[in-house]
């Protein structure tokens, strides 16, 4: 296929041709021209190259993987000694409760789905260090674009239990109205992030009294070989953008491992082809991921804003998702292994007991609170009644159409003739809120 | 060898610097345009004549006639505009008028391969008015993110042949937005997907394309597609201004082509409603876009030769899509056809036709069964584009089998 380079009119090839030379023009004035002698490159795409009589290929294999950054290691002992603790010792306590609140409810939620009582779930089980984590430090006012296992993003920015279980019941209480899978608390998409990013600079621009804010966007190893990753870092890239991408390497997409996933050094080596500055950190350390989400969020202001990527390896020690047994693709033994020798639960709680602000008593009294509370919550929203059926037709657009009021009357009609076919008890107002 | 000869010449002169000037010359004298032609004998075939048909207004007494323009631009003044210019003039007014309108797509910053951006850059700045990078997923991805955080951004596919890249981001994304957020209450409301579109004599697979009714199929996009520079002003600014994502289809081979008085000053137009362009009481037209032209080419041979008249209806927004307008003609007349460019096989013509039958007030008034009259359904070959598009005789000739049926 040729891409955009069939000319409609005369007159519109020669804007076509007259187009491009304008631009070489311009470029021609900025001097990108080669002077005889040069020892660089000066072609367009890549002014900076150094001309070379060795043919050798740049080899893969030969580039080293770059390091993950740690501040703390399996064992709860600092070895970042340029690591300064910014939180107060019941803060900290605090972050540690909100990631065993996730990994309970988790707990909790997936066996209600085994039971039938949720239609779906997908626990984060192992990357609570990653959500919690990088969101303990960003702003209130900072957008955040989530992918699905997130939930600990969501707990730090403050989402109720209650919030939680409204969603995952799609109860009337439920914000998106019934209308999403359970765990579908916000939006995906990586380049949204871009844009919302470049919004926001806009909006700064404009308007020089709001504060500076970025936008931080997770998603997983496998979600970065869609072509929308592909095309969100390179747009971020060129735009400027002050965007945090946040990717979580948890080794499976599904069923997929790593292997099959890419064969280059992990996500964090294409930032830097991108022209991304980027950081490979330890996903089970949450002080490592605080640390990296903090000074990224601080360059992705920078000089009127860039994008940062981040790579947080970890081990996703759970199944993909409710309708997924990860046994049926690997072995039982290297998940055990996982969650025995290194989780970012354990870790916290190994840093904070060498400190003296954790024993097994209090560990004890917050698992029992935290699950009181969760199983509260849950039997609230079980009990709540689901929204108005009407909240199926609305917003599709900003206001109903015509065709969809109509559409809404005869699905009223038709209920009200065949009452017993359908349970309608359930729905706030039954069939009064289709009429209009 | 001849055509060699006019290529080596072209290259010389573009490489000279003057190439407008002579590539006209070159490109003109030696290589007449086959597509713009037509058979010597042909009676309704002939090429349409911009510059008399009455779906333009040729004075600025037909333009600011409209009731649908406000009082105070009924009072302005006009200025003769192609529909590239009149895409300029609503962008430009847009850009002014709300700090939020950014302007961006792939080489839009020059002015755009079809100068529909023209100096937007040089006088809004690079902040508002910029290049992408060659990818349509990141430009409609990169559009709904900052519809998201409230801005009105007028992203442009180069030709609607290459949208396909982006519909992910268009149907699960844009059209969904809103509802998925539901009280959260955020949406892409603001955004607006600008591309050219339609047959223009030679684009053959993949300049040519109509791909309309894709779109129609995606609850919560607004498929708008104007058929007249003052038309496209007054939607494109709809779009830009309405809260659901828009998708603007421009018919490409208008851009030069169709010039009329366009009312100066920012107005809109309604969305989702159609115009009547002409009354008649024996049949209704219905189409959008360019054909339009061709069916009031037509027109005016079918009731000249067989003493009928025809109502013709514009609908301009495709989707959602005026069925009170089209119901209410159709149970005058009795008699109808759509007419659009895009293959017949779940076109256009197909919804508004179901729609029609299904509706017991037109069922009961319809005589003849309702006549689709659209591209066969292949892609669009090179060489055969005349035989594929609707043309006047095809037109013609089904109107006439819809009066003998």
């Amino acid at each position: 296929m040729l891409r955009h380079s069939v000319s409609l009119e005369d007159t519109e090839l020669q804007y076509f041709f007259k187009g491009i030379s304008l631009e070489a023009s311009t470029r021609a004035a900025s001097s990108i021209s080669q002077r005889p002698g040069s020892s660089h490159v000066s072609f367009p795409g890549a002014v900076k190259s150094a001309f070379t009589s060795d043919l050798k290929f740049a080899l893969s294999a030969n580039s080293p993987a770059l390091p993950t950054y740690r501040v703390v290691d399996q064992d709860g002992n600092v070895v970042d000694q340029s690591f300064k603790p910014d939180l107060s010792d019941e803060e900290v306590v605090k972050l540690y409760k909100t990631m065993l609140t996730i990994s309970i409810m988790d707990v909790i939620m997936f066996d209600a789905q085994r039971q039938g009582r949720l239609s779906f779930y997908m626990v984060s089980a192992g990357e609570e260090a990653i959500s919690v984590g990088s969101a303990s430090v960003l702003d209130k006012g900072d957008v955040v674009f989530c992918q699905y296992r997130e939930q600990g993003v969501f707990a730090q920015r403050g989402f109720t239990l209650n919030d939680f279980m409204n969603q995952l019941f799609a109860n009337k209480k439920d914000p998106g109205k019934g209308r999403n899978m359970p765990v579908h608390y916000g939006t995906t998409q990586i380049p949204h992030a871009a844009g919302a990013a470049y919004g926001l600079k806009m909006q700064r621009m404009n308007d020089p009294s709001l504060p500076p804010r970025v936008v931080v966007v997770y998603f997983g190893e496998g979600a970065a070989s869609e072509g929308d990753f592909h095309a969100a870092l390179n747009i971020a890239a060129t735009r400027s953008c002050p965007v945090v991408f946040i990717c979580r390497n948890n080794g499976y997409a599904i069923s997929t491992p790593t292997l099959e996933q890419y064969r280059g050094d992990g996500i964090a080596s294409r930032g830097i082809g991108y022209g991304i500055d980027t950081v490979r950190v330890d996903g089970n350390d949450i002080w490592a991921v605080r640390e990296v989400t903090k000074k990224a969020r601080e360059m992705a202001l920078e000089d009127g804003g860039r994008p940062i990527l981040i790579e947080a390896m970890s081990y996703r020690v759970s199944h993909h998702s409710t309708s997924d047994d990860s046994f049926a693709y690997r072995a039982r033994v290297e998940v055990e292994d996982w969650k025995r020798r290194d989780n970012p639960i354990a870790r916290l709680r190994k840093y904070m007991e060498a400190k003296g602000l954790w024993d097994e008593s209090k560990e004890k009294e917050a698992r029992e609170s935290i699950r009181r509370d969760v199983l509260k919550a849950f039997s609230e929203a079980e009990r709540e009644k689901k929204p108005p059926i009407r909240a199926m037709f609305e917003d599709v657009y900003e206001e109903l159409t015509p065709d969809l009021k109509a559409q809404m009357g005869e699905l009223r009609d038709h209920l009200e003739k065949y009452p017993e076919e359908y349970d309608l008890s359930e729905f706030e107002g039954g069939t009064s809120s289709l009429r209009q | 060898m001849k055509q060699s000869i006019s290529l080596r010449r072209l290259q010389k002169t573009l490489a000279s610097g003057s190439a407008s000037r002579c590539a006209r010359r070159v490109l003109g004298a030696r290589s007449p345009r086959s597509y713009s032609t037509h058979p010597p004998n042909a009676r309704l075939n002939i090429p349409v004549d911009y510059s008399t048909t009455p779906l333009l207004a040729h004075t600025s007494q037909t333009a600011l006639g409209s009731s649908e323009l406000p009082p105070e631009v009924r009072n302005s003044t006009t200025k003769r505009m192609n529909l590239f210019q009149a895409i300029n003039d609503a962008l430009s007014i847009a850009l002014t008028g709300d700090e939020n309108v950014l302007v961006f797509g792939e080489d839009v910053a020059f002015g755009g391969v079809f100068r529909c951006t023209m100096k937007l850059a040089e006088n809004f700045g690079g902040d508002r008015v910029f290049n992408t990078p060659l990818t349509e997923q990141g430009i409609v991805g990169f559009g709904i993110g900052l519809a998201a955080e409230g801005m009105r951004p007028v992203a442009e596919i180069q030709f609607a042949d290459y949208v396909y890249p982006a519909f992910d981001q268009l149907v699960n994304e844009a059209a969904k937005f809103r509802y998925r957020d539901g009280s959260c209450g955020r949406s892409a409301g603001g955004l607006t997907v600008r591309m050219p579109c339609g047959g223009v004599g030679h684009g053959a697979l993949y300049h040519s394309q109509s791909p309309e009714s894709l779109f129609t199929h995606i609850p919560g996009l607004r498929v708008i597609m104007p058929r007249s520079p003052l038309q496209a002003k007054g939607l494109l600014l709809s779009a830009i201004r309405s809260n659901d994502p828009c998708i603007f289809m421009e018919p490409k081979i208008l851009y030069r082509a169709a010039v009329e008085q366009v009312p100066l000053g920012p107005y809109t137009l309604p969305l989702s409603k159609a115009e009547v362009l002409k009354q008649g009481q024996d049949l209704t037209i219905i189409s959008y876009g360019q054909p339009l032209y061709i069916c009031s080419s037509a027109i005016q041979k079918a009731e000249q030769d067989l003493g009928i008249s025809i109502e013709l209806i514009d609908l301009r927004t495709v989707y959602p899509w005026d069925k009170e307008t089209v119901f209410k003609s159709v149970q005058k007349t009795g008699r109808c056809m759509v007419v659009h460019e895009a293959m017949v096989n779940a076109g256009i013509g197909a919804e508004v036709a179901a729609a029609i039958q299904e509706h017991p007030g037109t069922f009961i008034r319809l005589e003849a069964p309702v006549a689709r009259v659209a591209g066969w359904s292949i892609p669009t070959p090179l060489l055969y584009e005349k035989f594929n598009f609707p043309d006047v005789a095809r037109i013609y000739d089904n109107i006439k089998k819809l009066l003998d049926y």
